[in-house]
């Protein structure tokens, strides 16, 4: 078992460093664009501050002394928050870097959470269980359709399943799933007025058929996600299974007489599932990036849908913390699947 | 890993019936691009996001191949050019122009525009008639230009719904058996005499100018007459002209998907061979970079970079190219750590070639035709990743994709308002140019890797 933890060591801490990594091209990329920001928050809070209070203006004479005693409340505040020093300074990099990775973003500059509050923390919190819900889901469904798909096609190749299957796998994967979201909303929310065309459900989450409904939303990006996933799943557990059917001890039980129906489900599947469960952690963490433009058409209200709109209005608070909250769920999912791989292939395991 | 010859795989790959198929839809692709860059003046595309150019367009008209399916004929939208006549009699000078209609459809015209341009001095008279297909002939307006006494160039637009020309209709309502006076103008014009009937046939407007000067002359006239449906893709809610669009989408969606996926192949295989050729720390150090880049969320990065930086459609390429080397490095390493061991790398090293070129002559060359497998199936991701960036509005505005015809489409609720000319050709060509790729993807990728030949 050394092996696999050497392995595992040498994985968190490239996990890590790629967190790390992200960090530091995130905080770089926006940076000089977030101390202007910040700045001009700084001038329009003092002044709104200033003219909130007449008497400050009255006890000057000279507008010249008034400017000047805004500007050095201005210059106060900035100094407090270390706005003097460049953003690329190592310390202000250093505590920016910290603050997110405590997972304190701030309060965002434009949006706001459904209960109102501007923290960048409350507003992730509220959106990232319905990615979750919609995406994990989706996944499930996708791996089950896959699996006695593939297994399907692989008990009979090149019969009409199979070729069925693989020229569907091919096909599905190179329509963008977003182009056939647009597709089915034209189709089932439009001409045929089966689901509702925008995917945020229209009553208060406190309502108590708020979960209804929601589900009731969600199955229209949910059967879009599943048409166009589970072909090329279902191809991939063909071909890892068609590996498994030729081996010998496969052979071996045939030639005995186990019932074929039986080899393919019990015995070659439970050998098929290594690849087949790491992949199924990878495409989790893959869909999830896949999650901006989905739910954007979909107007489904997660994480993906919030980055879409931080972005449209360059709200950079919100911009970081979902780029951090991403790249931690990423790399979680690339994480498990490696554990997964490790714990499966013996030759990570003894490190060879 | 078994080398295989080039003839070996010509001849598989003429075999495989998708690999042709795959060939054949690239090679009618660069068909239509070369047709685009010959029959569309780049001018038009570059003036895509500017409003003014396609005024005269009817705003998401259908294509008009609609027409042959439906019982009712939607009517065209049409810019008529003039045929100019020119005599004299008694020193007036007369310049007819006639625009010819044959209008067969069973909609009236929703409005129509007659736009021109004249070269004259001192005193002129214009008059526009319409002949209709049962003879009538229906003054629309006579109007004079205004005197110049040095020659002028003037330019006028006249509107159908124009006071002067309802007034003159109304003038002669006795000809209608029916109450003109709430109608349009184009319902009147193309109207049956007897009852508010479309009157299909031969239509022509007739636009004389009458002078004294035979300088004088017309120098650009058209007439623009409104209908639903225009061209062979229709237009959408800015009155482009959807064809121009897709057709320049074209040569943009294949430049995007073979640069960025030859680019991150060329770079993800040097990077793989050298790795694994030289093993030991260089192999662990540039694996763990190689991990790094795996492991960070490609589209946020995009985005972010795309918001940030620039989204300026070489820019993209290079953006796009540093996430997708990743793959083949992983591959490539593998290969090399095979090929090395092989004899004649191991002779090559004794005899003291240089690392370079026993990277360049004996060990790239083993793996090229895996490189164009995975050059191929590499091209559909970076099309629907671009598509995806452009769809979310980071596209670069000067150059008109597949992506941000969509991305527009979406933004003016094309789904909700049933504009389904709008939606389907751009998704269906961004797919279509994808599955070419897979298409000889795979069966490269079957010829050269035969375990999964089956």
């Amino acid at each position: 078992m050394l092996g696999l933890k050497r392995y595992l060591v040498t994985r968190g801490l490239t996990m890590f460093g790629v967190l790390l990594v992200t960090l530091l091209l995130t905080v770089a990329l926006v940076g000089s664009n977030m101390d202007t920001i910040l700045k001009q928050g700084i001038i329009f809070q003092v002044r709104s501050e200033i003219t909130d209070n007449p008497s400050i203006a009255k006890s000057f004479t000279n507008p010249e002394d008034f400017e000047a005693f805004v500007q050095q409340k201005i210059d106060e505040r900035i100094i407090a928050l270390g706005l003097d020093t460049p953003w690329y300074s190592p310390q202000r990099i250093g505590y920016t870097m910290f603050k997110i990775m405590i997972l304190d973003f701030g309060n965002a500059t434009f949006l706001t959470s459904d209960t109102g509050s501007p923290n960048v923390g409350d507003i992730l919190l509220e959106k990232l269980p319905k990615t979750v819900l919609l995406f994990t889901t989706a996944t499930i469904i996708i791996s089950i359709i896959g699996i006695l798909l593939g297994a399907a096609s692989s008990s009979k190749i090149g019969s009409k399943t199979d070729r069925l299957t693989s020229t569907f796998a091919v096909i599905s994967s190179s329509f963008p799933v977003w182009w056939i979201g647009m597709l089915m909303i034209f189709a089932f929310a439009f001409v045929y007025q089966i689901f509702p065309a925008r995917a945020t459900p229209d009553i208060e989450p406190s309502d108590p058929g708020y979960i209804l409904s929601l589900l009731y939303h969600m199955a229209l990006p949910l059967i879009t996600i599943v048409l166009i996933g589970f072909g090329s799943w279902a191809y991939l557990v063909r071909n890892f299974m068609v590996g498994v059917m030729q081996e010998d001890f496969i052979t071996a039980k045939r030639t005995i007489g186990i019932n074929k129906k039986k080899i393919i489900y019990k015995h070659a599947l439970k050998n098929a599932a290594p690849p087949i469960v790491t992949i199924l952690a990878l495409s989790l963490s893959g869909s999830l990036g896949g999650a901006i433009i989905t739910e954007a058409v979909f107007d489904w209200p997660g994480m993906g849908r919030l980055y879409f709109e931080a972005i449209s209005v360059m709200d950079l608070p919100v911009i970081i913390g979902s780029t951090y909250v991403l790249t931690v769920l990423f790399l979680i999912s690339i994480f498990i699947a490696d554990l997964l791989y490790g714990y499966f292939d013996p030759r990570v395991r003894t490190g060879l | 890993m078994s080398s295989v010859s080039s003839a070996d795989i010509k001849r598989e790959f003429s075999k495989s019936v998708l690999g042709i198929t795959g060939i054949l839809i690239i090679i009618s692709l660069i068909t239509v691009s070369i047709i685009a860059a010959i029959t569309i003046p780049a001018s038009t595309f570059q003036e895509w996001n500017n409003p003014e150019k396609w005024l005269e367009y009817p705003k998401t008209s259908v294509p008009i191949w609609v027409n042959y399916f439906t019982a009712e004929k939607i009517p065209e939208h049409k810019i008529i050019e003039p045929q100019i006549f020119q005599s004299n009699s008694n020193n007036v000078y007369l310049t007819s122009q006639q625009f010819l209609i044959n209008f067969e459809f069973d909609d009236f015209p929703s409005d129509f525009v007659y736009e021109y341009e004249a070269k004259y001095s001192n005193a002129h008279l214009i008059s526009v008639n319409l002949l209709r297909p049962d003879g009538l002939e229906v003054n629309l307006l006579t109007m004079s230009l205004p005197f110049s006494e040095n020659e002028t160039i003037y330019k006028q637009r006249i509107f159908s719904t124009d006071e002067m020309i309802k007034k003159n209709l109304l003038m002669s309502s006795n000809l209608f058996m029916f109450d003109i006076s709430q109608k349009s103008v184009t319902d009147i014009l193309f109207s049956d005499t007897n009852e508010n009937k479309i009157l299909k046939g031969n239509y022509a407007f007739v636009v004389n100018m009458y002078g004294i000067d035979n300088q004088s002359k017309i120098t650009d006239s058209k007439i623009v007459l409104g209908g639903k449906a225009y061209g062979f893709m229709g237009t959408d809610e800015l009155r482009r002209d959807l064809a121009v669009g897709l057709l320049w989408g074209t040569p943009l969606a294949l430049f995007i998907g073979v640069s960025v996926a030859i680019g991150s192949v060329v770079v993800g295989l040097i990077y793989g061979v050298y790795s694994g050729y030289k093993g030991k720390k260089t192999d662990e150090t540039m694996m763990r970079f190689n991990d790094i880049i795996y492991a960070l969320p490609a589209l946020p990065f995009l985005i972010i970079l795309a918001v940030t930086i620039s989204n300026s459609i070489f820019l993209m390429i290079g953006f796009l190219m540093i996430f997708s080397w990743v793959g083949v490095a992983k591959v490539s390493r593998s290969m090399s750590l095979q090929i090395k061991t092989r004899q004649y790398v191991e002779a090559a090293k004794i005899m003291g070639q240089k690392d370079s070129k026993i990277i360049f002559r004996h060990i790239i060359p083993q793996l090229l035709p895996y490189a164009f497998a995975s050059i191929a199936i590499s091209v559909p991701a970076a099309i629907t990743t671009e598509a995806g960036l452009s769809f979310l509005g980071l596209g670069d505005p000067s150059f008109p994709t597949w992506g941000q015809i969509l991305h527009d489409a979406n933004t003016y609720g094309a789904t909700a308002q049933g504009f389904w000319w709008w939606i389907i050709p751009p998704g269906l060509l961004i797919a279509i140019t994808g599955l070419a790729f897979v298409f000889i993807g795979n069966a490269l990728d079957s010829i050269v890797n035969p375990k999964l030949k089956r």
